[in-house]
């Protein structure tokens, strides 16, 4: 089936089949493979996107229920030039990763997180990563990455 | 130019722009030119003998290229996967070594066993011409439980193995250990689980292999940890290929925590089959089959005795260990229970005598290695959960019975086979006590008592052995390779500087720390200086990253070849400046006459090491590109105290870490930021091992209860405290850079200071890992 939407900006469409998940699109289909895959439950978040402004986990999702959407990855969220959003910063700046490879939907929803909770506590921002597991960092210093980035968001 | 100098400084990390923006290429990120997708049939049964494979239906479905199973696999004469470590067992003979077939020879010993691989166009194709494949399975009875696994009568996984048994190793004096334990003033004796763990990088394993028609060549890309032994192990021991013909790259690296060293069935039927099917073929693991196909973690059943005097010293320790292989041997499953292990035994501790006996058993479960820690862990889980007990049990508070049995004089020889270097445990202990405020922890526990909650508290001061290895020792263990180091430095005509090393990054953050000892050795930015790491095609040769031995072993080849690179240079300077080599020196990126301003910077020497027009041509070669091996003098051996304090609710069992603080000693640190990211994450995973992780087999049919993120209790953001950690620094004395590996010392260290905070907090003598709220809440109100 065809399917359009827009993806960090831009129109795209793409043939895909009823059963491909919004996260196969992402990566398979418009080779965007800042999003990454790292369970089969819904429980690591390594695909958390941005669609219609809301963190959503990517593979929780069929393409097709993207139909229309205004989708944002990782590799949208920096600006034109290259000059990294605070929340990228604050991680860069914290150590707030390691491998990486969980990296990219712990930033997706951590802009979430400050966006629904402005200048969240300690508390609030483990509580909120919930849905994102990282196997290197400890937590410890993406929660005061998170934290410096949300004085600067 | 003296602020390139940058050891010692948390300098960003180089490798985190790409990672930021989405940009990191991992395994699955590589999609090759008619790629094809590999899907595997795993075994649903612990243990089945396979009386036949029809495979008719699923060659028909679309897509399908090619399905391979175990007679394809024995018609090709290749060989088992190889174990990486003989161990000689208490008779003199050698473990039983099980064929780990690639794909199942008529049997399957685990569930997620691989029995047949369908290759495809795509890969929904690939999985669903996979459920066509029809087995004819004839279910045995399982056994997933060492102890199980040793009874007489009991299911039997390998006729080369009877009772199961790969081996039954000791270590130390057994006569001398019982004598002391016959005349001791106390004894302290506890038995325990150390319970099994799935190490869950993130990234799950993946591989592309694919084949060159046009000079006869395989590359292979893989998520793992160290690329050269990969090939080495795939070609020399498996597949018979020559070893040069074979390209593995492993790009960026995922996490990796030891499941990622190995060589695994995946990785040579892809490449064997890339071959066959003339097409690149890609296989990423389902996290479901990461859980039943990546080698899992600890697995032990231990009784431990302490023997002491009655002021508290230590006079003997003894161990009787049973230790999970799995259903096969992994890589190096068989040298973590022992090699890495029960030479660990002594901890920070003078015990005079030491004995301890391992028995490693097969059992129909997911093969068993190195997971974060390997061996370590598991020796300290003992030795300081004995100590911390004992000190109850005799009334003598737990820091003074660690302090009166310290080692204090090194080096330092202990019975298990070990000589200490150098450390100062007194001093991590005393630091850690003051970060954690130990001397206000009663008014804490009063005040926590008020509320109705349980606050205890627990050490853990560990040690553990780094920097594997001196290659002759570890050879003379049984270990079947080398564990030396290899580097290259290339400076480049304009100075700039690619490093090569035989050490992998899969988060250790390599780019940037090397280069921060390659810059401030030649006096030049950190941002002139790209590491190249992981690739057999680009770096000369290479044994990996594990047992935190990438900056001792690896940064030390770097800083052997950096030694060359300078020692030409001053040769070239010497030339240039027109005064004898011996004159020049090397300072802040300038060759200099010593005692003279006559000098020259590092990119002119490196230009005219390139363009050499004025050179001494009758005693140099041009060019400026250095090599080194290095194999290591002795182990290193950081070592630290961990100091956990918990709240529990009785009402809920819900037990809540209120302070953790950790002081290491990692010898030299090139940047403080690294090095406390990589103690977070350690910590993490003792902590979770300790509180909520548990892999769990149902020892009626075999199953993996807990073979998803759903059952599998990862530790996340909301149950683990922000750290407070800490150094002290005694030089490693063998390498130049005088350090010591810091990748796994909180998984070490955590799980019993947190075990012993709880049985503190509680007022009991045990309880079984993971403490979860249930656990607590039974032992918190007495029920069974």
């Amino acid at each position: 089936m065809k399917i359009s939407m827009t993806v960090n900006g831009k129109p795209v469409s793409a043939e895909v089949e009823t059963r491909t998940l919004l996260v196969t699109l992402i990566r398979e289909n418009l080779r965007l493979t800042g999003t990454h895959v790292g369970c089969d439950t819904g429980q690591c978040g390594a695909c958390t996107i941005h669609m219609n402004g809301q963190a959503v986990k990517s593979c929780n999702l069929l393409a097709l229920q993207a139909e229309g959407a205004d989708i944002l990855t990782i590799e949208g969220l920096a600006k034109a030039d290259g000059t990294l959003h605070p929340m990228q910063e604050a991680f860069r700046e914290h150590h707030g990763l390691q491998c990486g490879f969980c990296t990219p939907g712990m930033v997706m929803s951590a802009v979430d997180l400050v966006k629904n909770h402005p200048n969240p506590s300690e508390e609030t921002i483990r509580a909120e990563l919930d849905g994102n597991l990282c196997r290197c960092t400890g937590y410890h210093n993406i929660v005061k990455a998170v934290k410096a980035a949300s004085a600067k968001m | 130019m003296g602020d390139m100098n940058t050891i010692g400084v948390s300098v960003k990390r180089k490798e985190d722009y790409r990672f930021l923006t989405g940009a990191g290429n991992y395994t699955d990120d590589v999609t090759l030119p008619h790629q094809s997708y590999a899907c595997f049939v795993r075994s649903p049964h612990a243990h089945a003998k396979i009386k036949g494979i029809k495979t008719d239906k699923a060659l028909k479905a679309p897509g399908v290229l090619a399905i391979y199973t175990g007679e394809d696999w024995a018609a090709a004469k290749v060989g088992g996967l190889p174990c990486g470590w003989l161990i000689t067992d208490v008779n003199g003979q050698p473990m039983k070594e099980p064929l780990h077939p690639c794909l199942a020879q008529g049997k399957a010993n685990h569930v997620g066993d691989q029995i047949a691989v369908v290759i495809a166009e795509t890969y929904n194709q690939a999985k669903d011409a996979a459920e066509l494949v029809e087995v004819d399975y004839e279910v045995l009875p399982a056994v997933v439980d060492v102890a199980s696994a040793l009874k007489k009568g009991a299911p039997q996984i390998h006729e080369a193995a009877p009772g199961n048994t790969c081996y039954v190793w000791a270590l130390g004096d057994k006569g001398a250990t019982d004598k002391a334990f016959a005349s001791a003033a106390h004894v302290t004796k506890l038995e325990f689980i150390n319970n099994r763990l799935v190490p869950n990088a993130i990234e799950p394993r993946a591989v592309n292999a694919s084949y060159a028609r046009h000079d006869e060549s395989y590359t292979l890309y893989v998520a793992n940890q160290n690329p050269h032994v990969e090939r080495l192990l795939m070609t020399a021991f498996v597949l018979g290929l020559p070893e040069q013909k074979v390209r593995v790259i492993a790009p960026d690296v995922g996490g990796g925590f030891g499941s990622k060293i190995y060589l695994y069935a995946e990785d040579v039927v892809l490449t064997w089959a890339s071959k066959h099917v003339n097409r690149p073929i890609k296989w990423t693991a389902e996290r479901s089959e990461s859980f039943v196909s990546d080698a899992h973690g600890r697995d032990h059943a231990t009784t431990a005795e302490l023997a002491l005097d009655k002021d508290g010293k230590f006079l003997a320790l003894r161990v009787h260990t049973k230790a999970a292989m799995g259903a096969y041997l992994s890589t190096f499953g068989s040298c973590v229970p022992t090699i890495l292990y029960a030479t660990l035994l002594a901890g920070q501790y003078t015990t005079p005598v030491i004995y301890a006996e391992v028995t490693a058993v097969f059992t129909n479960t997911v093969p068993v290695d190195a997971y974060r820690g390997a061996g370590r862990p598991e020796a300290t889980y003992v030795v300081e959960r004995l100590v911390e007990t004992a000190a109850r049990e005799m009334k003598i508070d737990p820091a003074e019975i660690r302090r009166r049995n310290f080692i204090k004089t090194f080096p330092y020889q202990t019975p298990v086979a070990l000589q200490y270097d150098i450390g100062d445990y007194e001093a991590t202990l005393a630091e850690a006590m003051k970060i954690a405020d130990v001397a206000g922890f009663p008014a804490r526990r009063a005040e926590a008592a008020k509320r109705g909650k349980k606050r205890g508290l627990g050490y853990s001061c560990y040690i553990e052995a780094c920097g594997i290895a001196p290659s002759a020792v570890a050879g003379a263990l049984g270990a079947r390779a080398g564990l030396f180091e290899a580097g290259e430095i290339r400076v480049h005509p304009t100075g700039k500087v690619t490093v090569f090393t035989g050490s992998h990054s899969h988060g250790q953050g390599h780019e940037t720390t090397f280069a921060q000892v390659v810059a401030s050795r030649l006096g030049i930015p950190v941002g002139d200086v790209d590491v190249v790491h992981g690739d057999t095609g680009r770096v000369l040769f290479g044994m990996g990253t594990y047992g935190s031995r990438s900056l001792a072993v690896g940064g030390t080849a770097l800083v052997k070849a950096l030694d060359k690179v300078v020692n030409k240079g001053k040769k070239i300077a010497a030339h240039l400046l027109e005064a004898s080599d011996a004159d020049i020196e090397f300072k802040d990126g300038v060759f200099k006459v010593a005692g003279t301003d006559k000098a020259v910077p590092f990119g002119s020497v490196a230009l005219t090491a390139y363009v050499p027009h004025n050179y001494p041509h009758d005693k140099l070669e041009p060019g400026l590109n250095e090599q080194a091996f290095y194999d290591p003098a002795n182990f290193t051996f950081p070592a630290g105290s961990h100091i956990c304090e918990v709240e529990i609710d009785p009402d809920t069992g819900v037990t809540k870490i209120v302070n953790f603080t950790a002081v290491d000693d990692f010898g030299n640190i090139v940047n403080p930021m690294i090095v406390e990211g990589q103690v977070h994450g350690g910590l993490t995973q003792g902590i979770g091992q300790a509180l909520t992780e548990a892999c769990v087999y149902d020892r009626e049919n075999g199953q993996l209860v807990t073979g998803s993120y759903l059952d599998y209790c990862m530790p996340r953001a909301d149950d683990v405290p922000s750290y407070k950690v800490g150094t002290k620094v005694t030089a490693c004395t063998h390498n130049p850079l005088g350090v010591k590996g810091c990748g796994e010392a909180g998984a070490i260290g955590a799980p019993p200071a947190l075990i012993n905070a709880i049985t503190d907090a509680l007022g009991i003598r045990e309880i079984e890992m993971p403490a979860t709220p249930e656990r607590v809440w039974r032992a918190a109100n007495k029920k069974d």
